[in-house]
């Protein structure tokens, strides 16, 4: 039995300690920062809460995303072309941060913007823009030395991919210095394909229930508030990422650019999806 | 037997760490898989019966050992040093590549895998891994940048003949790096029954150490046949880089060998001094982490990676493989560049003065001994390893040339 490391409560652990008061699974949701342009980005990041996301995973942007597949390519692309870089992903969170002390805020990526702009400087800089937590997906346990544990030093929780390859063995070792919550990719594949049976999330969250005391979101492939409300019966949270992606995607004119409405079409998905989550119990 | 400790063939530690480079920047889904090849691999070296059927079709099949060739009209030409070709362009497919690939699938089908991935730049690795999945009877999908597609034809048909699945890669530049991430996207999606045939010395650990070990024999066989032809080791060895396999096959047995010298030639494009107009990690780029490993890369000052530049699809890949990083902060290779226009010179050079057609990418290797075996004396041994042969890039030469084929 893995548990957290002995850390001050940080918003991630405040947040899923009130789902569980509440009786329900939360909802996780994905976007990438400074897609499809900075302005649009920070106004469906403020809107997030209201539309009822629990939690949110802010991505950062990386032109060779390997596990993602073509919704959040695209999306890290349209920022990119935009100027994002990693100082605007943290401008947005200060920005965010104004309005919200609240909800937990998840950086999410690769290593190498991290590595380029200094692992001490980021963590600093990170932390003091209101980031709670970490994902990076190509940083498994045998790189820990890399940002993992000097994430946890600075008070930054980090939180660990677990995967249907991730086997009884190999567990311990990927929890180890995990910490906020885990997240269950419950597919082998990239972000945004193929589903998992809700039978296999079952087993799948019994398992990971036998290793882990920590919170469990489980992500990938859920596309609809039904699927979303399948996963929050029996995780602690479901993640949303492509699916949202996609309609931002959707909701730019032929020039790529924002189309009237965007923001409260997309918020309005993200209402569905939470309401979806909130009735999953009932 | 304990290794010397003051050796710079001990790489890489338990990690696949050469110095800081090297590791497993990998996703969890693909790590317990990327144990299991550390595993098998290391019991495949262990065993006997693995380097016998490795040998056998090494001789029989791929047609090892190369010659080691003397340039005589060449080193006539340049004036100065003895230069010597390693002929792996006269391999089976026509290029080094196969070393690897023929070692590789030996260890996919001892792993029990039903199916096998890669990526190709200039479509040589692509041939190769489609050749030996022929020879094993196994499905092969290989992933190729659109851009190279484009430029490098022949090489695609020949995969098809080959009974290989070509997929077009149109996500970045829609080169060799893009081809790579959609190749490890592949396999992440089929961890079960797959193995990814890596094409250079770069990824994630095993990988750089398993693609030298394969490619080793290119340096080993001219220890041995430059004893037989001069009777002492060779004094220089140059090569072309692009991940680097080639350079590392060369250089490998040599590295402790302090009397000979090593120079690595990168895809200097259009000129160090272009922004992303080139393709020289090491002189014009910084360490960083993809495609599973720590090494130099070409990037922005955000990380973010960028496309650089090569006439030659096999070069133009922003990474170079980890023990190069490391050999190059080390000092005991020197890194150094050739441009695209040097490239097409010493191709043109070899035709006439040799009669034979190298591929652009040793025809850097070509530039740099152009430029440097003059500068040697008559008794010096030059060795280049003559990587892949050139009839692939008769179109890309005949455009720059003005030529209409």
């Amino acid at each position: 039995m893995t548990s957290a490391p002995i850390q001050a409560a940080t918003r991630i652990d405040r947040r899923f300690a009130a789902l569980k008061q509440q009786g329900r699974g939360g909802l996780v949701t994905f976007i990438t920062a400074g897609d499809p342009d900075h302005e649009t980005s920070l106004a469906l990041l403020k809107g997030l809460p209201g539309a009822g996301a629990d939690v949110i995973e802010l991505g950062m942007p990386f032109t060779d995303p390997m596990a993602d597949g073509p919704a959040i390519q695209a999306a890290g692309l349209r920022a990119l072309n935009k100027g994002a870089r990693m100082t605007r992903t943290l401008e947005m969170v200060r920005a965010f941060r104004l309005g919200d002390d609240e909800t937990p805020l998840v950086l999410m990526g690769y290593y190498n913007p991290i590595y380029s702009y200094g692992v001490e400087r980021f963590l600093a800089d990170a932390r003091e823009a209101g980031v709670d937590g970490l994902i990076v997906v190509d940083l498994p346990p045998e790189e820990d030395g890399e940002l993992c544990e000097p994430a946890l030093k600075a008070g930054v929780n980090f939180i660990r991919l677990t995967t249907p390859t991730t086997d009884d063995e190999r567990m311990p070792a990927v929890l180890a210095n995990t910490s906020g919550f885990v997240y269950y990719v419950s597919v082998t594949g990239i972000t945004g394909a193929g589903s998992a049976s809700n039978a296999a999330i079952d087993e799948a969250v019994a398992r990971l229930r036998r290793h882990t005391d920590l919170p469990l979101a489980v992500g990938f492939g859920i596309t609809t508030p039904e699927q979303a409300a399948a996963v929050a019966r029996v995780a602690d949270a479901a993640v949303v990422g492509s699916a949202i992606v996609r309609q931002i995607e959707a909701n730019l004119d032929t020039d790529g650019k924002p189309a009237a409405g965007l923001v409260e079409n997309v918020l309005e998905f993200v209402r569905a999806l939470a309401q979806g989550v909130r009735t999953a119990r009932g | 037997m304990n290794k010397p400790l003051n050796s710079y063939r001990n790489g890489p530690d338990e990690h696949g760490h050469f110095g800081i480079f090297g590791g497993r920047f990998v996703a969890e889904t693909l790590m317990p898989l990327i144990l299991e090849v550390e595993r098998a691999y290391e019991e495949a070296k262990a065993d006997p019966e693995f380097h016998a059927e490795l040998a056998h079709q090494l001789k029989h099949y791929v047609g090892r050992p190369s010659p080691l060739y003397f340039a005589k009209r060449l080193t006539e030409e340049l004036g100065g040093a003895k230069i010597y070709f390693k002929r792996d362009e006269l391999n089976h497919t026509g290029a080094h590549k196969i070393n690897n690939c023929m070692g590789q699938i030996l260890l996919a089908k001892r792993m029990g895998k039903k199916r096998i991935i890669a990526e190709t730049g200039a479509g040589q690795h692509g041939v190769a891994t489609a050749t030996v999945c022929a020879l094993m009877g196994l499905p092969c999908v290989v992933y190729m940048g659109a851009t190279d597609i484009a430029r490098q034809a022949p090489n695609v048909f020949r995969m098809k003949l080959l009974g290989a699945e070509v997929r077009a890669v149109t996500s970045g530049a829609g080169t060799l790096k893009d081809a790579m991430n959609d190749a490890l996207r592949d396999w992440v999606t089929n961890v079960e029954d797959t193995f990814y045939i890596i094409g250079t010395a770069a990824g994630p650990h095993p990988y750089p150490a398993m693609v030298r070990d394969f490619q080793s024999i290119i340096g080993r066989e001219t220890r041995e046949q430059m004893m037989e032809a001069e009777g002492r080791l060779p004094d220089m060895l140059v090569a072309c880089i692009g991940g680097g396999s080639n350079a590392i096959g060369l250089f490998h047995d040599f590295l402790d060998e302090p009397t000979v010298r090593m120079v690595a030639v990168e895809a200097g494009g259009h000129g160090l001094d272009v922004p992303n107009g080139h393709a020289a990690s090491l002189k014009g780029g910084r360490p960083g982490v993809l495609h599973g490993n720590r090494t130099y890369l070409l990037q922005d000052d955000d990380g973010q990676i960028l496309e650089g530049h090569s006439i030659s699809a096999g070069l133009d890949y922003p990474g170079i493989g980890p023990e190069h990083s490391w050999l190059h902060e080390v000092g005991r290779v020197d890194y150094v560049s050739a441009t695209d226009k040097e490239a097409l010179d010493a191709f043109q050079l070899l035709a006439r003065t040799e009669g034979i057609l190298p591929a652009l990418e040793p025809s850097h290797a070509l530039a740099a001994v152009q430029r440097i075996a003059p500068t040697l004396s008559k008794d010096t041994l030059l060795v280049m390893n003559l990587c892949g042969r050139g009839d692939k890039d008769i179109f890309t030469v005949g455009k720059e040339l003005g030529v209409a084929l």
